[in-house]
């Protein structure tokens, strides 16, 4: 195979690094891939219930910030106990008891409806901290980091808070949640470029393929790498040959990478041979992105 | 005294549904009068979120001051508790052998959730 030199600077974009399901190295290749980029890059962990991506990098971090949302309270001196608000609430978060109104923040979507119609405005709204936005420094990477705050159920919010410091001027690499719920799809929502990482196992096919379904209907251009593509089985590539699905990089189950992960050390340290592929990787998807093919 | 059970079943004889939230139906039973009603359940069967809480709001309308049943999450003890309904974590396999041990006090009521919430 020929392949162009790296280039020294890639085209800001958003690239997105998802996998089906968790385990399967989705972050040490978003750090990883980080680390290559030859200019400033930013990297957005949006696995806020697991943000793991600055146990690599042990950046600075300069800036904290509380993300909240908002929900309703109630003065009970005013509530007259019609359970509107309860009969009105999609999601079970108010519950009307004869002489007593409850209000479960946890399970708020923050849609504003229950304040708007109740009739003794016996609601209003209030801000209720979810977790917080880190942003850190480490040589050329800026990293972001959102974590959810225990007991917290909705993750979405924090994601949106990571994913507002997105600087168009540079290389935005998103570390999504793994799965393909709400929060995947909350993180990888405009990207121009999906990375997904699997493993060539038949669980990896299985997530695999409910991960392509999702990007799919999401109209998201996306590529896949197989991670440990040494184990296992051909499942997962006579899948993507079958759905014409490029696998655009194999990393080698390499007993230095767990050696490495164990120590704390990244995907680079144990292979530094993957340091062009990573480039060339970045380019071939920024090339793509000016309409180029992939 | 109206006493709910959990149940798959619509007699006395049927099995107690050990899930609270995701009970198929209530079975009030009540002592006095020594009649029974049929709550359905089923509306949170496939509920996304808040099942627990639905189902303790359906109960709390029946009139209902004790609950014999399997588990009860957070949410649905919070608002059982505060509408003033005893709960009583049982392992009879039928309503008959659950009504028989509440009767023979054999049950104690449980002053919190006896398992860990979940948000799907
Ligand atoms: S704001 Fe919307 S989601 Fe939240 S409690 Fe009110 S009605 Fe329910
Ligand atoms: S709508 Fe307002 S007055 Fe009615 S139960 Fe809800 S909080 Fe109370």
């Amino acid at each position: 195979m020929r392949l162009s030199p790296p280039q020294t600077t890639v085209q800001p974009m958003k690239l997105a690094i998802a996998s089906g399901k968790g385990g399967t190295g989705k972050t040490t290749l978003a750090v990883a891939l980080a680390q290559a980029c030859l200019s400033p890059v930013h990297l957005l962990d949006c696995d806020v219930e697991e943000p793991n991506s600055h146990l690599f990098l042990t950046p600075h971090f300069s800036k904290k910030q509380p993300v909240t949302v908002a929900v309703p309270q109630i003065d009970e001196t005013l509530c007259s106990h019609c359970g509107q608000c309860a009969d009105f609430c999609q999601f079970n978060a108010i519950v009307a008891l004869p002489k007593q109104t409850m209000i479960f923040s946890e399970l708020c979507h923050s849609c504003g409806g229950c304040i708007r119609i109740c009739p003794t405005n016996a609601l209003t709204e209030t801000d209720k901290p979810v977790g917080t936005i880190e942003r850190g420094q480490c040589d050329h990477i800026t990293l972001v980091k959102g974590t959810l705050d225990v007991g917290q159920a909705m993750s979405p919010p924090v994601i949106r808070a990571v994913k507002k410091q997105h600087d168009p001027k540079y290389l935005t690499i998103i570390d999504c949640p793994p799965g393909t719920s709400c929060p995947m799809i909350t993180a990888v929502r405009d990207a121009d470029f999906v990375l997904l990482v699997t493993e060539p196992t038949p669980f990896g096919l299985h997530d695999l393929t409910l991960a392509v379904e999702t990007l799919r209907q999401l109209k998201l251009p996306f590529g896949v790498i197989l991670n440990r593509c040494d184990i296992g089985d051909q499942g997962v590539v006579n899948y993507c040959h079958q759905e014409s699905i490029t696998i655009m990089l194999q990393i080698p189950d390499a007993r230095q990478v767990a050696v490495a992960y164990s120590r704390g050390k990244g995907l680079l340290d144990a292979l530094p041979d993957l340091k062009p592929q990573l480039q060339r990787l970045l380019n071939t998807i920024s090339q793509s992105q000016q309409g180029g093919q992939i | 005294m109206k006493i709910a059970f959990t149940t798959t079943g619509d007699t006395l004889d049927a099995e107690l549904d050990p899930r609270f939230g995701r009970a198929n139906r209530f079975l009030i039973y009540d002592s006095d009068q020594k009649n029974l009603v049929i709550i359905d359940n089923n509306q949170n069967l496939n509920a996304a979120q808040g099942a627990g809480i639905q189902a303790a709001t359906t109960l709390c309308k029946t009139g209902a001051t004790v609950l014999i049943t399997g588990h009860c999450g957070p949410k649905a003890f919070k608002v059982l508790t505060a509408a003033g309904v005893k709960i009583y974590p049982c392992k009879a396999k039928t309503l008959t052998e659950a009504l028989a041990q509440f009767n023979n006090h054999e049950l104690s009521e449980t002053r919190e959730a006896t398992n860990e919430g979940h948000w799907i």
